[in-house]
């Protein structure tokens, strides 16, 4: 994978996403999630849901595919919707290259947006070193590769502006209702792949995880294979449209 | 192979024809696309470009396949008629970026000397995103020049550009066309194509209307009467001289002089001499009054 990523690629696409008003936008759910979770613990709040339901439910279906949804469009939609993408596509780069490169952008940024607060917020109500705060830090990291996958599919495959509509109906409707109401669901929810490996080392039923370990790690790398393969396939296939007599 | 050759190519959107079984090979030299906006000069520069398929047809740039073809552009490149580049780039960054993805080999020579050749080392530090339009588009040049391509296709590239920046813009095409490489670019400005181009290839709604020369393009219309703007030393003696020639259909006496409608500009033009020489007459003046583009492109999009 590394010969794949491209340096000046990764540095166009960090400083393209990361504009100041963007940082604060992506900002803003971690300092929430932290910000809970120290209130929660600093009241002493007494509940089977704190922590591991909110940082689980709240955290996989909520703050993270939001926040990885923001950046995964970003990183590429949004130079396919100005044009400015030509001008990368016009040079003999590789489309896996393009891709393997923004992928690689996006999966940091929303590692540090989201699944590092995720395990702040864990270690602050847990500790540092404890199951859970491990536990949905590994989660995390493994849910901000596969959502990012399927966001960076989606830029490549539909237009700027449906891609993020498409993204949001999949973060509200079926990873955050459906996933968690519907168990069959959860098969297919990156969410929940990222819970089942959480899970493994939390081991907390209050997360429910609905999947097991092997189920979350094989579907994840399947699932997460097939989006990025499709998402080059889509992106060698990138047409402008000229004039239409 | 170093051109680009178009066979059959059509280019449809569900029951919109943007492009009509177009063949043409276009060779060393410049190349000027022109139609009207709508025409599918756009559409058909994109598909010599590898960035839209045809629906029908093949095209070969440079001996390879246009579509789903990256490594064409080691010896190709585009200079997009959409205003956007990397905005919060300086100019100077975009211009490395680009050769650092072409891999040359050194890279920050090859920027400095295409961001001279466009005329931008004083605004090479300044961020795109403060550019003017022309300075944009003299920028994206820099951009498309700097691995040195063999092809260099441009679409509507004067935008933006004030005069000067234009003449200037000709002068550095011109200077690569007679390096020997393929230039190709479309405008639907007459004038712009008529200074730059040796080879015109006029499309309208979606078809190739006429392709060559201009002037070769005009004579070529014998439907059409030429017109020519005679001034002589006795214009009435010379009128009534030429009324009685099969090769002129009309002659219209005015203030500047003769406007002579000929039907064969090959019989025309050979017995004129000869029909002032045996009247006395000397002629002063002659000039062919429809050959520029416009009024080639007018007949052309009349028909």
């Amino acid at each position: 994978m590394s010969g794949l990523i491209n340096g000046v690629i990764v540095r166009i696409t960090l400083r393209a996403t990361m504009s100041r008003r963007r940082a604060l936008l992506l900002a803003l759910p971690a300092i929430l999630l932290v910000g809970i979770s120290a209130l929660l613990t600093a009241t002493a709040a007494r509940s089977t849901s704190w922590p591991p339901e909110i940082l689980g439910q709240f955290g996989f279906t909520v703050v993270l595919p939001l926040t990885a949804l923001i950046i995964g469009t970003s990183v590429l939609g949004a130079e396919i919707e100005d044009g400015s993408i030509v001008h990368l596509l016009a040079t003999p780069v590789r489309r896996a290259s393009v891709i393997a490169s923004k992928y690689a952008v996006a999966v940091a940024l929303t590692i540090a947006f989201a699944a590092v607060p995720e395990y702040l917020a864990a270690a602050i109500a847990k500790g540092a070193g404890s199951k859970l705060a491990i536990g949905l830090l590994a989660g995390a990291v493994a849910a901000s590769f596969l959502y990012n996958a399927l966001f960076i599919f989606f830029s490549a495959s539909l237009r700027p502006g449906r891609a993020l509509a498409f993204g949001l109906c999949y973060v509200v409707l079926w990873e955050g209702l459906l996933s968690n109401l519907v168990p069959g669901v959860a098969l297919l929810s990156m969410g929940h792949y990222g819970l089942a490996i959480a899970n493994s080392i939390a081991d907390d039923s209050a997360l429910h995880a609905y999947l097991s370990t092997g189920t979350g790690i094989g579907m994840g790398i399947a699932l997460g294979a097939l989006c990025i393969g499709l998402g080059i396939r889509r992106l060698s296939a990138f047409t402008i449209k000229g004039d239409i007599a | 192979m170093t051109g680009i050759e178009i066979e059959g190519v059509s280019r449809w959107y569900g029951n919109v024809v943007a492009v009509n079984d177009i063949t043409m090979s276009i060779g060393p030299g410049v190349t000027g696309l022109l139609g009207p906006n709508g025409a599918g000069k756009t559409t058909l520069l994109h598909m010599m470009a590898g960035f839209l398929p045809p629906s029908r047809g093949k095209i070969t740039v440079a001996g390879q396949p246009s579509w789903r073809n990256p490594g064409m552009f080691r010896t190709v490149a585009l200079v997009p008629e959409r205003d956007s580049v990397y905005a919060f780039l300086t100019g100077e960054e975009f211009v490395l970026a680009t050769a650092k993805l072409h891999e040359l080999p050194d890279p920050q020579g090859a920027t400095r000397a295409a961001i001279e050749m466009v005329e931008m080392t004083g605004a090479q530090d300044r961020r795109i995103s403060t550019y003017s339009k022309g300075m944009r588009q003299r920028i994206k040049v820099a951009a498309a020049l700097v691995h040195d391509p063999q092809i260099v296709l441009l679409d509507e590239p004067f935008n933006g550009m004030d005069p000067r920046q234009r003449l200037q813009m000709m002068d550095l095409l011109h200077a690569e066309a007679d390096k020997g490489r393929v230039i190709v670019f479309s405008s639907h400005i007459l004038e712009e194509v008529e200074r730059l181009s040796g080879t015109i290839q006029v499309i309208v709604g979606g078809r190739l209307a006429a392709s060559g020369d201009f002037r070769a393009i005009r004579r070529l219309m014998t439907n059409r009467p030429h017109v020519f703007v005679v001034r002589s030393s006795d214009d009435r003696s010379l009128g009534a001289a030429l009324i009685g020639s099969p090769a002129v259909r009309a002659v219209e006496l005015t203030g500047g002089g003769l406007q002579v409608l000929a039907s064969d500009y090959g019989s025309f033009t050979r017995q004129l001499a000869g029909l002032s020489r045996d009247h006395g007459i000397r002629l002063t003046e002659v000039l062919p009054a429809d050959e520029s583009l416009e009024s080639v492109f007018t007949y052309l999009l009349a028909a």
